[in-house]
């Protein structure tokens, strides 16, 4: 640093300034619009009382909140398998062998089926379709996981993995198609196999450049969970519905929202730091 | 003595067009090979044919070893152990960017050769040292300049201990003061008595260090002689032609 700024640095300190000011005072005046035109439309009072009751929101926020655990534990719960199951479907599409031929046709098929289904289908089918298979079962204890094996505690999440990882096979999937074949040339060149390639050379990078498109889907799935109320477990949504049932007011779903917000939001800023820092570490000038 | 690598009626197309055609080179041990020829001549896809990274249509490929001369082209062969006694250095070096520049030197002697970590990383530091990069070890390849991450990947290369190099154009994507310090290495591995084969631009270079020059056209080595006879009295018109080119561009 130069003790007197030169003309250029002077400039571009006052360029920065302008662009601040400018979006400073664009925000102001486009919120103030918006707020004024809402808060003047003919229906405003009774959408008020409906959906932005304060003391509605005072007293059912924290009965809301109290389920917040169900979802993130449901989510918990899939989001495991949905990515390891995610990643065989995937590094099953990118076999190359012959023989492995059936293995890529099931991953491609079943890729096609459940992104081509809408994922509330899925959940009724499966959450209500299996259990009448499984009902004279009785119960499951698997690595600490225990219940009937006819529980929507299990078919809701299994419907929402066998779902996801259809998505993220193909993130994974792309991932992998990403890593340019010079790279696999490198590998191979020093005799490293076909596996190990995969493993040291291709996933890492794979696994580098997947992680924003695969945020958003564990973004998607983090609200998808509230699906499983469909099938009677009562998280955050469920809850909300049925104080509005029971109110006759809108409120409480409102704060289910900001419920779901107060999750997601740290989860988005956490994948930008991470990607900020991946790039800081490995690669050279940062191009803004 | 058997050549290091006998390369016999080798031919290979893409589609309908021929891009090797009947290429045939021996290739003695220690001996230094530069391929030269037009972009498109085939010198790249010779280069990968002989490292398996391309299968061959027709010839024989046969590299000298302890058991004799083996043909490594037969189909059905296991090319990875192959690949090990083969060193091979690219154009836009194919270093592994999510890794450190001692990671990337290290992967292929404890993975594939099995040797103890501790070993392959005093291995490779003595060979950044030999090459001037002992500051760079911890770095990731894009922090580095574009001189630099070559001599790594042919340090990368070296560190597999191979008995022959392949070196595809490697200076091609430098400039030319990057250029001066990527050949130096090439000219500390000659002296090493590495048996070696490059295509290559640099004619200059390729005067100074081959044993033998080969000259490629449209797939065809139209004719091959050491570096004295073939860049000061070409027998055909085509490599004099094309010498011609590279004079007049100011790269001889």
């Amino acid at each position: 640093m130069t003790k007197h700024d030169t003309r250029r640095q002077l400039w571009l300190r006052r360029q920065r300034r302008r662009a601040v000011l400018i979006a400073t005072v664009s925000t102001v005046a486009v919120a103030t619009i918006t707020w004024y035109l809402v808060t003047n439309a003919a229906g405003w009072p009774k959408v008020k009382q409906i959906f932005f009751d304060g003391d509605r929101f005072r007293q059912d926020f924290p009965e809301v909140l109290s389920f917040l655990w169900e979802d993130v534990k449901l989510f918990l719960q899939c989001a495991p398998f949905i990515l390891i199951w995610g990643m065989v479907l995937a590094l099953f599409r990118n076999t190359r062998n012959p023989a492995l031929f059936p293995l890529r046709a099931f991953a491609a098929a079943y890729t096609d089926f459940f992104r081509g289904v809408p994922v509330i289908l899925t959940i009724y089918l499966v959450g209500f379709g299996i259990p009448k298979l499984t009902k004279e079962w009785g119960d499951f204890h698997i690595l600490g996981f225990g219940g009937a094996w006819n529980s929507p505690y299990l078919w809701g999440p299994v419907a929402l993995v066998l779902a996801y990882s259809a998505y993220v096979s193909e993130v994974f999937r792309s991932g992998i198609e990403g890593v340019h074949e010079s790279q696999r040339a490198g590998s191979r060149s020093l005799g490293l196999t076909h596996g190990q390639t995969m493993r040291f050379v291709v996933l890492p990078q794979a696994s580098r450049r997947v992680i924003p498109p695969l945020m958003n889907d564990m973004l998607s799935l983090q609200k998808d969970v509230a699906l499983v109320s469909l099938l009677g477990p009562i998280e955050v949504f469920r809850r909300a519905t049925s104080i509005k049932d029971r109110t006759a007011n809108f409120t409480p779903l409102v704060a289910a929202a900001v419920i779901f917000l107060i999750i997601t939001i740290p989860e988005t800023r956490l994948v930008d730091w991470y990607s900020a820092r991946q790039r800081r570490r490995t690669g050279g000038t940062v191009i803004s | 003595m058997n050549p290091k690598v006998a390369i016999k009626n080798v031919r290979k197309s893409f589609g309908s067009k021929v891009v090797l055609d009947h290429v045939s080179l021996d290739v003695g041990e220690h001996d230094v090979v530069c391929l030269i020829g037009a972009s498109g001549s085939g010198k790249s896809t010779l280069l990968r044919c002989i490292n398996l990274l391309e299968p061959i249509d027709d010839g024989e490929i046969l590299l000298d070893g302890p058991d004799g001369p083996r043909d490594i082209s037969e189909p059905g062969l296991n090319p990875d152990p192959i690949r090990r006694r083969i060193g091979m250095v690219f154009q836009s070096y194919n270093l592994f960017p999510h890794m450190s520049v001692l990671h990337n030197i290290t992967l292929g002697p404890t993975k594939v050769l099995k040797q103890p970590k501790s070993e392959a990383t005093e291995r490779a530091l003595d060979l950044l040292s030999r090459f001037g990069l002992d500051d760079k070890s911890h770095a990731y390849p894009d922090q580095l300049s574009g001189g630099q991450q070559q001599r790594v990947a042919i340090v990368r290369a070296l560190a597999m201990q191979p008995e022959l190099m392949l070196l595809d154009e490697v200076t091609a994507a430098l400039d030319p003061v990057l250029v001066g310090e990527v050949l130096n290495v090439i000219r500390d591995m000659r002296g090493q008595g590495m048996t070696m084969i490059l295509a290559t631009h640099e004619m200059g270079f390729a005067k100074e260090i081959s044993d033998l020059v080969c000259f490629l056209k449209d797939g065809v080595i139209l004719e091959s002689a050491p570096p004295a006879k073939l860049f000061s009295a070409p027998d055909r018109p085509e490599t004099a032609e094309f010498l011609q080119r590279v004079i007049a561009s100011g790269r001889l």
